[in-house]
């Protein structure tokens, strides 16, 4: 069985920023592996050591700067990764989840996965559309959302997480794409071990071309034009003062509403 | 010109995000001209046909397949309706089934799709309005399409109470059961505690920012000084730290107690759809940018690890 896991690195913003045209100031922006992508790595690797003759790959669209976030996902028991990048992808600016969905079902034509995991979504751009989308692509089945996974005779059963504390059980027919939900499992620390292999596991580089795209159809039909702090609506009363004095604050008007031991 | 907005219904119950969805709906038609189209599909579609039928709503699609929810069998009735209608913008809920089948739609009808937007605007082409990194910016995004796909964020925009005259029609779709490839088989309450956090008075909640889980005894000894119900937010019960009964947001609980205490909680709009309606909101958190102090009526911006054990101290 082989199991494709789409792995991104995403920006974590700081709590105090600075905008700088269209982006973030690089100065307050970290790179991590999307912890959506964590869960779905974490979820691949159990499988993988669960059952016999299972092969973990991962696959990134990003520029070679990524390779240290794929470690990652290599150091946490991934087999081996694949990276895509091209310059047309550079220029295209907003990648929209048909374009990534796009790159993506190129690999998986290549790799032919029985089980493709992502993440609901990215926590950069969180469109949590591209893993539904690259399903539809591959003519495989889906699920959304999912957050407890069971994988038996060419099906899976899964919970889909919906709103409201409700869980939704559905059979899903393999092959399938499935976009992991957080909480799904407890994603492990790498070992030291872990990131010493990770060093020598195969990281594949492509380009388009590589895998018969033709770059000049890469064109994002989404641009984006502003990028601004929304308007804070706040009204609220803010303490002032230190520690104590506030705390004091507090509690004479937790008094007040009533709130007493 | 038309605008197509799907509903979403579960368990016999239209979904508010069915209702927004026409506000944001309205909009794009008073932009674009032309008429606003929705659509139910399977369930008890006379009834939320007659629900849907509300003021500035020209046609109601009704479609009769089968109760709850199937991803296999809504992507291909969506995408046959929108082949009738050929609406300009189609809208869909961004909900947990909106995203299960919204993504197939848009690739089938070869429309750009732009997700959990929180503004539209069609009056020089569509233009969309997006929150990036956990809510901290928003971004406009210009579409280039002639036609386009969205996924609109609940509790947005208002719904309309008004009732109206629109045209309710049966639409008669073709499902290809070979192509139906997943089965729901039921539903399932989140359980895991004895808590019933939605009937507390008094709510101290906790976030991301206890670091620890050893960290949460000062969140236990404050609930305790107040008499209180301890709740969370996702990451302490993605972490195992609290039971799953006691989360509150979208996948969790919706809470309305008269006191929530948010602590060390940024307040992600995924958290803020589950407490809002709380009558006193206090949120003690060291970024004094945190979304959670838009919606808070009282804010500490510090500490929390100083904070709580001070205000502990003097329930004591």
């Amino acid at each position: 069985m082989k199991i494709l896991v789409t792995v991104k690195e995403v920006a974590a913003v700081d709590d105090e920023f600075e905008i700088d045209g269209l982006e973030i100031d690089d100065r307050y922006v970290t790179a991590d592996l999307n912890e959506w992508d964590e869960y779905a790595v974490e979820e691949a690797v159990q499988i993988k050591e669960a059952g016999d003759d299972v092969e973990v790959v991962t696959v990134t669209i990003g520029p070679s700067e990524t390779d240290e976030t794929i470690r990652q996902a290599l150091a946490k028991g991934a087999d081996r990764a694949v990276r895509v990048w091209d310059e047309a992808l550079e220029a295209a600016g907003l990648l929209d989840p048909e374009t990534k969905a796009e790159v993506l079902a190129a690999v998986a034509a290549e790799e032919d996965p029985d089980l493709v995991l992502t993440g609901v979504q990215s926590a950069d751009d969180g469109f949590g559309a591209t893993g539904v989308t690259l399903a539809d692509k591959l003519g495989m089945e889906w699920g959304a959302v999912v957050n407890d996974l069971d994988l038996e005779a060419g099906v899976a059963s899964v919970h889909r997480e919906l709103e409201g504390g409700v869980e939704e059980l559905t059979d899903i027919e393999l092959p399938a794409v499935l976009t992991i939900q957080t909480g799904i499992n407890d994603p492990r620390y790498a070992s030291l071990r872990g990131i010493r292999q990770a060093q020598s596991k195969e990281l594949a580089e492509y380009d388009l071309a590589d895998l018969g795209l033709d770059a000049a159809g890469i064109a994002s039909p989404l641009e984006q034009t502003s990028l601004y702090e929304p308007e804070t609506e706040g009204e609220a009363t803010v303490f002032e003062g230190s520690p104590e004095e506030t705390a004091a604050e507090l509690a004479a008007l937790l008094e007040e509403k009533g709130v007493t031991n | 010109m038309s605008v197509l907005a799907i509903a979403e219904h579960r368990r016999g119950e239209l979904r508010l995000v069915s209702l927004e969805q026409l506000a944001a709906g309205r909009d794009l038609v008073d932009d674009l001209g032309g008429e606003l189209h929705t659509a139910v599909i399977g369930g008890d579609v006379e009834t939320f046909g007659a629900k849907l039928n509300r003021e500035g709503v020209d046609t109601v699609h009704t479609v009769d397949v089968g109760e709850e929810f199937n991803h296999d069998v809504y992507t291909q009735v969506v995408t046959q309706l929108a082949e009738e209608v050929e609406p300009t913008v189609l809208l869909m809920p961004n909900s947990v089934n909106g995203l299960d089948y919204a993504p197939a739609v848009a690739n089938r009808l070869d429309r750009p799709l732009v997700t959990d937007v929180v503004g539209v605007d069609a009056e020089d082409g569509l233009t969309a309005t997006r929150e990036l990194y956990g809510s901290k910016v928003e971004t406009t995004i210009d579409v280039h399409a002639e036609q386009a796909a969205v996924t609109v964020r609940p509790a947005e925009w208002p719904t309309i109470e008004t009732d109206g005259d629109a045209a309710i029609e049966a639409f008669d779709a073709t499902v290809d059961e070979s192509a139906v490839r997943s089965t729901v088989k039921g539903f399932e309450e989140v359980g895991g505690g004895d808590v019933d956090i939605t009937d507390a008075d008094v709510l101290v909640s906790v976030g991301r920012g206890i670091e620890e889980e050893e960290n949460l005894d000062i969140i236990y000894d404050l609930a305790a000084a107040l008499d209180a119900t301890v709740a969370g937010s996702r990451p302490l019960i993605d972490n195992g730290w609290l039971e799953k009964d006691r989360q509150v947001g979208q996948s969790g609980k919706v809470v309305t107690p008269d006191v929530y205490i948010a602590i060390g909680i940024s307040g992600a709009v995924q958290h803020v759809a589950g407490m809002k309606g709380s009558e006193t909101i206090v949120a003690i958190n060291t970024d004094p940018n945190a979304p959670i102090f838009d919606i808070a009526d009282y804010g500490i911006q510090d500490d929390l690890f100083e904070v709580v054990p001070a205000l502990t101290e003097r329930f004591r």
